[in-house]
């Protein structure tokens, strides 16, 4: 047993950084609550900075086996960082322009982050749940942010009755799992499962409850119901927040319980993916054609997109898994790119979020409809962008699978995904503007969001980095 | 192999892009002047940069050649391969040429957002020669997939009234058929472990597996072409779209649906390509004669060329799936040909197009009287078009109906109504349009040509008739790697 602190150093700093920004902002005048957000930015930075120092290639279950600091977690810890940084600068402006530019919103970033750290490099079910929760109360407590608005409270309650659901059907899995197994630890249970294999029913059982919470916390279809809901409800920035860094926890949950401590029953969880999976892509992209809200569009976009991450669990192999894993960067780097440019578009009292509002961008702005426009085609799945790489990659673990009818589904799918990207593009590119205000955003905004853009193609055109890393980080990492 | 090093088929790819780029960057919408110039200046180096590949290309053995092939993503064991052969290399040189055509032909009418209509074209004929050039799949596909995005954004913007319809059509079209490509690529990556086209080329599959990727590599490439009956976006797609638009989109991107016959399915599935040989060669007819008829009915001239293209692009995929030298050669001599006249044609529309804007041919009448000149080079377009002996029209058509009555009289009896067909069409078009009384005070009021228009149409009409006299620089060239693909795809590989 290891009961050095250093695996969970980088834990350590965003509990500390959080507890910090608490204090001081007691002490903060309004003028002077940018002090919080950089005390935030910068105990990102130093929380990065400590996982790369301590990041090497060793498996290490510290804190008497609740944690495991490997590769995986490292990359995953130091991306969500990356993101929770970015979703900072980009909803500065439209925090400060509707009162939320506080201590309490950079505190509960913080705290949903630390429950994402926490989530990812859990080695055991009581870490995992705690981590989950975590994240989960925190969010909910940000999309119900703007105490007086009717739309972002009633997301937030769908928000936690569903999620606090899916959580009582976790434990309620984990529970049946522990009775099976014996232990809680998430190797042991590995082992367990893969020693014994006769007695499947009450392991089954507890399974078909794990994947129901996790395809929940995922948004997969029919666990869908709360995505559209709160993307929508909640105020654009939160809704960038929860679109993001959380997608690597929910991706980081299912390796560790799937890929993880129930490898040994992988006959019995790639059928239900490969159901939520065809469910997801199609039902995704089907409804979000009908959508008129932008936010709303996106919501089932994601969900989209989260049955192809489960094409990529389908193969349940390290292949597999790391194409996963390099979707679910590219989907996350999307993500920050095309709910970045509705937040730059927003003004005070003008949310930006409908499809019409982005009408004629390319006349209002060339650049600005440019890098929207990588990022709907990357969603696409079109080259030269991340996107594509993504698509291929599952697509090809699924065929690896032998699943070659799973990724025709999903081809057929991106193409009827493709339409409403494509709406998005035409009514940038080929309608007049109505709204002709100039964009103004902050010179920090601007430079981040356009290099975030230009990532989209500069990875399309050179992926290799990116893949390798993902590759490596899943190859060094224990399976069972 | 040229004695040379230097890498000319990236220079065609790159030169380009880059200077599409350039564009962007240096246009301003208020200083349409620099936009128009740079263009110019980025259309001609990239054209001059293709050059080398013709006169240092060595006709004589049907290897790929000015090879690179540099690592790109070790991950999948995928190279950044490019190499050209006798089919590939004259198709990168028309692209080249055409993008030249292209943004002198836009330089007056277009006058929104010139310099992004300029780099789209740029950017386009990069990523075009990239997919004539791509050894490497996953490379083909990027390009191939790439083009689509300006050519959906050139349509939406700056094409007709129904234009947004159009575009979204053409792109998920073309989108579907490239996506079962998609699966198909990664399926014999799976069998193969590799993207390399050259080893799929020796890649043993079964008959029945070799069905089903014929399927999707036919899904691709038939909507690309177009073959009846996935053809229907062609006809939306053309009148909508700007007249540089139309003339890539017939002068270049339908060849790509062809290249990727003789290129892919050929050669990675022979035995499925003879199984299927009745199937394509029945489709290819109907598109000759079912779809000339079509032509024949038609109100707009952008839409009755359309469907002459689609006419035409019939006898290419009747000639690949003969399986004679003369076929295949007649097919990719017909693909240049019509290259050259469908430019032709659609930059003539275009040149009406500017005056009047409509391109009806009920609005015309009469035009011989206040344009002769304009008149003359429509009268040579329209006769090449028809397969006219002497025109680059007839020597393709010739060489596939050749090659068809070897294989069967009826087949070679229907393709030729072409003959019949394609000239009743472009006739009475050109008689209704052109001559007779002047048909209002709008065609009263025409004026001929300007200096820039003259010289344009005046090297389409040189390329037309030196094809048509001389066509041995073109055949030639191809001839030996025709050969070499023929015995390869007679070699069952079951």
């Amino acid at each position: 047993m290891n009961l050095s602190f250093l695996p969970v150093l980088p834990e350590i700093v965003v509990l500390v950084g959080a507890s910090v920004i608490l204090l001081v902002d007691l002490f903060l005048t309004d003028a002077r609550r940018h002090v919080g957000y950089w005390l935030a930015q910068f105990t990102l930075l130093v929380a990065a900075a400590v996982t790369v120092r301590t990041m090497d290639i060793d498996v290490v279950r510290a804190m008497h086996g609740l944690v495991v600091d490997d590769l995986v977690s490292d990359l995953l810890r130091l991306f969500s960082f990356v993101a929770v940084s970015l979703v900072l600068v980009y909803s500065r402006s439209y925090l400060a322009q509707r009162g939320l530019f506080r201590g309490e919103t950079f505190v509960l970033i913080l705290f949903a982050l630390l429950g994402m750290q926490v989530l990812i490099t859990a080695n055991h079910f009581l870490t995992l749940y705690l981590g989950l929760e975590l994240m989960s109360l925190c969010l909910y407590a940000l999309v119900a942010m703007q105490r007086d608005e009717v739309a972002p409270a009633e997301a937030a309650m769908k928000y936690f009755v569903l999620g606090a659901l899916a959580s009582g059907f976790l434990l309620y899995g984990m529970s049946m799992i522990y009775g099976a197994t014996g232990t809680l630890a998430i190797d042991k249970v590995a082992l367990a499962v893969l020693a014994d294999t006769e007695n499947r029913v009450l392991l089954v059982f507890g399974l078909v409850f794990v994947v129901s919470a996790v395809a929940f916390k995922l948004g997969a279809v029919p666990y869908h119901m709360w995505v559209p809901d709160v993307y929508h409800g909640a105020p654009t920035a939160i809704t960038l927040l929860i679109g993001t860094a959380p997608e690597f926890a929910a991706f980081a949950m299912i390796l560790r319980l799937l890929g993880g401590a129930l490898a040994g029953a992988e006959a019995s969880w790639t059928g239900m993916l490969v159901v939520l999976s065809v469910l997801s892509v199609t039902l995704g992209h089907v409804v979000a054609i009908a959508q008129t809200n932008l936010k709303r569009m996106l919501a089932y976009s994601t969900i989209a997109n989260m049955g192809y991450v489960l094409m990529g669990f389908v193969a349940a192999d390290v292949t597999g898994y790391s194409a996963a894993m390099f979707y679910m960067v590219a989907y996350v780097l999307t993500s920050l790119v095309s709910f970045g440019v509705i937040l730059l578009l927003s003004r005070e009292r003008f949310e930006s979020d409908r499809l019409e509002d982005l009408r004629g961008l390319n006349a209002r702005s060339p650049w600005w409809a440019f890098v929207m426009l990588l990022a709907m085609f990357s969603l696409a799945g079109m080259p030269p962008t991340i996107g594509f790489y993504a698509k291929l990659l599952v697509l090809q673990s699924a065929v690896s699978a032998g699943y070659t009818w799973l990724a025709v589904v999903g081809v057929l799918a991106a193409l009827v995904g493709a339409f409403y990207y494509l709406r998005v593009v035409k009514i940038m590119y080929f309608d007049a503007p109505v709204d002709r205000s100039p964009i103004e955003a902050r010179g920090d905004t601007r430079v981040l969001l356009s290099a975030n853009g230009l990532a989209l193609l500069l990875f399309g055109i050179l992926p290799q980095p990116l893949m390798g890393l993902c590759a490596v980080a899943l190859f060094q990492a224990q399976f069972y | 192999m040229a004695p040379t090093m230097t890498p000319y088929l990236s220079l065609a790819i790159w030169v380009p892009i880059l200077a599409g780029v350039a564009v962007l960057v240096l246009g301003r919408d208020a200083d349409a002047a620099k936009a128009r110039w740079t263009a110019l200046a980025g259309a001609l180096a990239g054209f001059l940069v293709t050059i080398p590949l013709y006169t240092h290309f060595d006709a004589t053995t049907s290897a790929m050649q000015f090879g690179e092939r540099r690592e790109w993503i070790p991950y999948f064991d995928i190279h950044y391969h490019l190499g050209v052969d006798g089919i590939s290399v004259l198709f990168v040189l028309l692209n080249s040429f055409t993008t030249l055509l292209v943004v002198w032909a836009g330089w007056e009418c277009i006058k929104v957002r010139v310099a992004q209509y300029m780099a789209a074209f740029l950017i386009m004929s990069g990523l075009i020669n990239g997919a004539f050039a791509a050894l490497d799949a996953i490379l083909f596909y990027v390009f191939f997939e790439a083009m689509l995005i300006p050519m959906y954004l050139i349509i939406g913007i700056w094409g007709g009234e129904r234009r947004v319809y159009a575009a979204i059509k053409f792109f998920l079209y073309t989108l579907l058929g490239s996506l079962l490509m998609l699966v198909a690529f990664i399926y014999l990556y799976q069998k193969s472990g590799s993207f390399a086209l050259q080893d799929w080329f020796v890649l043993p599959l079964a008959l029945d597996t070799q069905v089903l990727l014929f399927a999707a590599f036919f899904a691709a490439f038939a909507v690309k072409v177009p073959m009846w009956p996935v053809h229907t976006w062609l006809p939306d797609a053309h009148p909508e779209a700007p007249t540089g638009g139309s003339v890539v989109l017939a002068a270049i991107t339908l060849k790509i649906g062809a290249y990727g016959f003789v290129r892919f399915i050929l050669p990675i599935l022979p035995d499925a390509s003879h199984a299927l040989a009745g199937f394509v060669i029945a489709l290819s007819l109907i598109a000759v004669v079912y779809i000339g008829f079509v032509a024949l009915v038609q109100t707009d001239m952008k839409r009755l060329i359309a469907y002459s293209s689609i006419s035409h692009m019939g006898f290419v995929t009747l000639g690949f799936f003969l399986f004679s030298a003369q076929g295949a050669e007649g097919a990719l001599a017909q693909m240049i040909s019509h290259g050259f006249v469908s430019a032709a044609m659609f930059l003539c529309v275009g040149v009406l197009y500017d005056r009047m804007h409509t391109h009806l041919i009920a609005d015309f009448g009469g035009v011989a009287n206040t344009m002769p000149k304009f008149a003359a080079f429509v009268m040579l377009f329209s006769m090449a078009n028809a397969g006219l002996p002497a025109t680059s029209g007839f020597v393709g058509e010739f060489l596939v109906i050749l090659a068809a009555v070897k294989f069967n009289f009826w087949i070679a009896f229907l393709a030729a109504t072409s003959l019949v067909l394609g000239a009743a069409y472009t006739l009475w078009m050109y008689k209704r349009v052109i001559y007779g009384d002047v048909a209002n005070a709008n065609v009263a009021a025409l004026t001929d040509l300007n200096r820039r228009e003259f010289w344009l149409l005046a090297t389409l009409a040189a390329a037309v008739l030196i094809m048509g006299v001389w066509p041995r620089p073109f055949i030639d060239v191809m001839h030996v790697s025709v050969t070499d693909l023929l015995a390869h795809v007679a070699k069952s590989k079951l």
